[in-house]
């Protein structure tokens, strides 16, 4: 982005991001695998992602690897998933002290290039297979992290939504994959889909922090190779418009019931009228000044949240509040008026300006984390754009009253999900 | 204005104390685009019982008014807060702790109004029966969201558990009855006793010049006629030291069982430069007995007794203070007992390793390094330290300092089987 400075090398099936900046006290390092997300592949990647973190040739025990960490001055490492649209993306993530900051110096950063090395080439493998042990225990344990989700009501709730508002599409597989495709996985096929991630995934590395991109560059092309590849990309996907509305009730043990309700925009990153979708969710859901807020919340008082959010890469708006069972009709009815409301353009350039000021503040927050730094640019390996810091802000600036109104219009109300109290 | 320098961590904190008693902190942040301002009060949901300002006598108010009040901040007679900040581009909050309501925002521009902005806003109490009627809708439905939450449920679960009489027993947002109580006159009696500047600390981390900021807060201030307001009394708590029950299990909708083991502290009473002493000595011993990189996480990780949500913490204020330990299970009881062990094990002092304690003291000198990127901790966590008599900038010359036979001692006198609980969510069916 413009006033952040990112170095790109591409080298073989890898492409390097290297910012330097002093704001920070350590040094990160994101790496981001990226593959279509598929049912027959989810589970594996999410078992992958924990089996990784089970133990490698030199630390082969979870317990050895953190007490390497700890002794690296708790440098934090983690690998987690995420769903981009419909692409699936490992993420391995560390975090270390810059050792400038140390009173007794050590080469830390070199010692995480190692690290890093020895978690994605050298985990800890026999014959071709992974540890028999270790799967077996990482399978139980993603097991039980996929059926925790049910214990999280409002992400329950959400994630019932998605499954039913994309039944047909690959977004609808949940982002730590399927219960009932953990038991067939085995140690023999896990290795063959971790090779298959090491040669065929889409492959970036981000490293943030005060360097020098010359050595660090240098340093990258040293310790990592991955062989030149075509990335797989997810076909482009169909326009989805139902005609009707679908509404899907599911009773519950309960204190509160959850709304949440899916709306098509068919508008993703990088898209001409994506900065006025921007701007139209955040004048309908994204913030405290929000018609959301205030219709829900502040005026009929049947809510403590009552928000939207815009799922980028997919183009959906969701929309979540959390409302006792008796009022879900009276909720559901006050959402549908503020989309009516924001369609017919009712609301007022005062707000725009509101809301153009709370999202740049919101863009230049996300820029003073290395981890939001990183999310921020890796949209545009996602959607293949280039968009830089100076478009993004220039893009929300110029966005007009009749932009919001044109992409309101175009908004498609989808799915209504009510997750509800036993009493109704 | 007081300059002090901290060379190791290349920073510089600037402080005054106020005429009116205010505390004043600035952390000026170079490169940084976002300014992170808290204000914050000595005043949280444990102070249910005090002697209001200008009376005689002590009151009981209803459980969950510290942290109603926090909300009705927000609104005045020209509207909602929420709305001025968002028109100057920033982005605004509030939490309510045990021992604390803070009032915060970040913003990127206008840092100067938005200043003004949150000062004014909780200078200005504005509370009616109507507004404070409408309120009860809406934290009628936080307070729903909390009880469908299994960790939270789990967490207050233990916390009850332990404690018979101290307030930190009770919900920090209160029940739906409990706040059907609250009136606006309450509101303004523990408004008046609690948010005099003399209880009170602003903190501003982000790019800013310090010496600007502290002028003006030093005029805005002193144009409001504050005078001198006496010591706060809040009534003593009388509760003993074991735990009020050993177990206590909870039915939930969920598929997975909880488990949660605590120990109540009987370290109360300590300030200062102790109580950091203590405090951070006894989160270094749970770190060598629990953390990741331990041979007990490894067994227990291995026998399909927790997985990554197990978690533990240790905190200590004035007058409470807990351990706990625990996190989804698929076996509750078998997890509480090996926990148990692992702490009565670690009292007799044979589990304990020199190398450990070294290790986890790297570990915590990363960890606050890493934390030094983010003005959001800085200013909260700077905050509870200081309510505490406490600086943040010691941790790390404290953590140098602290030796294995202090951590020795302190798992002999802090863990007892007397001062242990349980605590289990359990499905329904």
């Amino acid at each position: 982005m413009a006033n952040t400075q990112e170095i790109k090398v591409k080298k073989g099936g890898i492409t390097y991001h290297i910012i330097p900046t002093e704001k920070f006290k350590t040094n990160t390092f994101i790496f981001k695998f990226k593959a279509p997300l598929r049912k027959e592949d989810a589970t594996k990647r999410a078992l992958l992602a924990n089996v990784l973190q089970s133990g490698t040739q030199q630390y082969p025990s979870r317990a050895k690897m953190r007490a390497y960490l700890d002794d690296l001055y708790g440098a934090s490492f983690s690998i987690d998933l995420q769903k981009k649209g419909e692409y699936h993306i490992i993420s391995i993530s560390m975090e270390i002290a810059n050792e400038q900051f140390l009173s007794v110096p050590e080469p830390l950063l070199d010692k995480a290039f190692t690290f890093l090395h020895e978690v994605i080439f050298r985990p800890l493998v026999k014959d071709r297979t992974f540890h028999p042990e270790i799967v077996k225990r990482e399978k139980e344990t993603l097991k039980q992290r996929i059926q925790a989700l049910y214990d999280d009501k409002m992400r329950y709730a959400n994630m019932r939504l998605i499954e039913e508002m994309c039944k047909d599409e690959p977004y609808s597989i949940p982002v730590n994959g399927i219960l009932e495709d953990v038991d067939p996985i085995t140690p023999e096929n896990l290795y063959t889909y971790y090779e298959q991630v090491l040669n065929e995934d889409e492959i970036d590395l981000y490293i943030i922090g005060d360097l020098d991109p010359e050595g660090v560059v240098r340093r990258c092309e040293e310790t990592f190779s991955f062989a030149e590849r075509t990335p797989k990309h997810t076909e482009h996907e169909r326009t989805f418009d139902r005609k009707e509305e679908r509404v899907v009730v599911e009773k519950q043990e309960v204190a509160q019931g959850k709304l949440n309700i899916g709306y098509r925009t068919n508008i993703r990153y990088g898209d001409d009228d994506y900065f006025a979708l921007q701007m139209f969710n955040g004048l309908f859901g994204g913030f405290p000044h929000s018609k959301l807020f205030i219709n829900v919340r502040e005026k009929a008082s049947l809510a403590y949240y009552a928000t939207s959010r815009l799922e980028s890469h997919k183009g959906l708006i969701l929309v979540m509040t959390g409302i006792e069972t008796k009022n879900y009709e009276r909720a559901l009815a006050i959402i549908r008026e503020q989309l009516q409301a924001m369609q017919k353009g009712d609301f007022t350039d005062k707000e725009i300006e509101q809301t153009k000021a709370v999202i740049h503040n919101q863009m230049l927050e996300t820029l003073d984390t290395s981890r939001g730094l990183t999310e921020v640019l890796y949209h545009n390996v996602i959607s293949k754009k280039n968009v830089t810091e100076k478009m993004w802000i220039d893009g929300i600036n110029n966005v007009t009253k009749e932009d919001i109104v044109r992409v309101a219009n175009k908004i498609v109300p989808d799915t209504v999900y009510f997750l509800s109290g036993m009493e109704a | 204005m007081e300059k002090i320098h901290f060379p190791q961590l290349k920073e510089n904190l600037y402080y005054e104390r106020l005429e009116n008693g205010l505390d004043v902190y600035i952390l000026p942040k170079a490169g940084f685009h976002k300014t992170y301002v808290t204000f914050t009060t000595k005043y949280g949901s444990i102070d249910n019982e005090f002697i209001p300002l200008g009376k005689n006598d002590f009151i009981r108010v209803p459980d969950g008014i510290a942290h109603f009040l926090e909300h009705k901040l927000f609104e005045k007679e020209d509207g909602d807060v929420f709305q001025r900040f968002s028109q100057q581009g920033a982005s605004a909050n509030a939490f309510t702790s045990f021992t604390r309501t803070a009032y915060l925002f970040s913003a990127t521009r206008n840092v100067e109004e938005n200043l003004k902005t949150l000062i004014e806003m909780v200078q200005t109490p504005y509370f009616t029966e109507q507004t404070v009627e409408k309120e009860k809708g809406i934290i009628g439905q936080e307070i729903q969201m909390y009880n469908d939450n299994p960790d939270w449920r789990l967490y207050f679960g233990t916390i009850q558990s332990m404690y018979h009489n101290h307030p930190v027993r009770i919900d920090i947002a209160g029940t739906v009855e409990s706040i059907h109580e609250i009136t606006k006159d309450m509101l303004y009696e523990c408004y008046h006793t609690f948010y005099h500047p003399s209880n009170m600390l602003l903190f501003i981390c982000g790019p800013v010049d310090p010496k600007n900021y502290m002028n003006w807060i030093r005029m805005n201030q002193a144009e409001k006629d504050y005078t001198n307001q006496p010591e706060i009394k809040r009534q003593s708590i009388d509760e003993p030291e074991e735990v009020r029950e050993k177990r206590r299990v909870l039915k939930m909708n969920v598929l997975t069982p909880k488990c949660m083991v605590g120990i109540k502290s009987n370290k109360t009473g300590l300030q200062g430069e102790e109580l950091l002493k203590t405090e951070l000595s006894l989160q270094l011993l749970f770190d060598m007995l629990f953390s990741q990189s331990s041979d007990h996480y490894q067994k227990l990780y291995d026998e399909g007794l927790i997985d990554q949500t197990f978690s533990y913490d240790f905190t200590q204020e004035e007058t409470f203070g807990f351990a706990l330990f625990g996190g989804d299970t698929r076996k509750p009881d078998e997890l509480a007992e090996a926990i148990i062990e692992i702490l009565l094990q670690a009292k007799t002092g044979e589990t304990l390793l020199p190398e450990h304690l070294e290790r986890m003291k790297k570990k915590k000198i990363g960890y606050f390094l890493r934390a030094f990127n983010s003005p959001e901790f800085i200013a909260n966590q700077f905050t509870r330290y200081a309510f505490n008599d406490m600086d943040l900038f010691q941790v790390v010359p404290m953590l140098e300092k602290i030796t294995f036979n202090d951590v020795k001692d302190l798992a002999e006198s802090f863990i007892d089987e007397s001062r242990i609980s349980i605590c289990q969510i359990l499905p329904q069916k």
